[in-house]
């Protein structure tokens, strides 16, 4: 009855690419369907498929959901990836939201003017080594298991693994304090779904840059 | 073995007041410490009661949670304020997330330098108008039910009509070309724990205004 799910955004990893992973982590094939132009979202708007006149938007199982965070609480319950009982989810949603703070920094950085890019570097380094991956270490510390809850994968081992990549992109030495946090970016990358992810060739996406920001720029202003 | 939750923030409405809405409607008493001087918040940093020493934070039943997303899911889902199925869920969620868009406007505009305000405002109102308020006004149009989603009470009607509320005292005729708009509202507030919470001496703040703005000031710089 379901088809794949689609995807619709433009070519970059923006507010999609946490989902492309968590779908991808999850074994689910999908389908993308970029805006190019100015022209596409204004279609898209004049459909009333967007709720708010945004996106991302994912059609899925006959939804068309808009907003990230309930796209990615739609498909971490779906595929059970948000704990077993509601304290669970609790500290899921507690961590996934701290990622989502230091994620979004990083997903904005691209689309500012280049003379503010600096200082959003600094500052995005200076809150991963002194705010968040201390607080996330502290948790795998805590119990010495595999996953942040449960003891079992979650939505939030995947958001976090992938912000751990996106902030060694921009400073390569970001985790070299925190051992447990490499230990989780391990094995979470070598689980098979997000393995492949991890390939060339696959939907993730290359980091945004310049020439995103132009496109992005084109479509959304 | 649960005693009343606490909520830890300064005193105004901020970032806490939708988590008080919430737990005012879901029939829950709660006490509230407040952060008063700038030692009070040097303390509760210090003794790691935050994990990224931020607040809100609410202890509740064992656990001291931050991030107001978090608070807000756990507090909806152990009062039955999350919809029936995963799917219901995702439409709560999606309606509540775009609620928190325009929200955090609000939230923030106390907060601007009196020439940004003006401007602000007229964002806030443009956005109400144009976006949020059509959008809600037609779900509630496409199913003529009394509630946004599984004709039952959830987190997303609560915070939508705090955030009428809201936006009523920035704009007072806000909302008045969406007739399914006002009945939500009247309804809600009519609910008997809403209906407490909206009179004199219950723990709703009134506006944040120019004094809060001093006080923040001097506790989080």
């Amino acid at each position: 009855m379901a088809g794949k799910p689609k995807l619709h955004y433009f070519n970059g990893r923006g507010r999609m690419e946490s989902i492309r992973w968590l779908l991808a982590a999850a074994g689910v094939e999908f389908e993308e369907k970029c805006m190019k132009t100015r022209e596409d979202l204004e279609k898209l708007r004049k459909d009333g498929v967007l709720m708010f006149q945004q996106v991302p938007m994912v059609e899925i199982d006959g939804m068309k959901l808009v907003q990230t965070r309930a796209i990615f609480n739609y498909i971490a319950d779906k595929h059970n990836l948000y704990g077993k009982d509601i304290k669970e989810r609790a500290l899921i949603d507690m961590y996934t939201e701290g990622i989502v703070d230091l994620n979004e920094l990083i997903l904005t950085r691209p689309f500012l003017p280049p003379e503010e890019q600096e200082a959003k570097l600094a500052q995005i380094k200076d809150k991963a080594k002194n705010r968040y991956f201390p607080a996330f270490e502290k948790v795998l510390k805590s119990h010495g298991q595999d996953y942040l809850v449960g003891n079992k994968l979650s939505k939030a081992d995947i958001l976090l693994v992938e912000l751990l990549y996106n902030v060694e992109e921009l400073n390569p030495g970001a985790t070299a304090s925190f051992p447990l946090l490499q230990a989780l970016k391990t094995r979470i990358s070598n689980l098979p779904t997000v393995k492949k992810f991890l390939q060339p060739g696959s939907q993730r996406n290359p980091p945004d840059d310049e020439k995103c920001r132009e496109e992005a720029k084109i479509i959304f202003h």
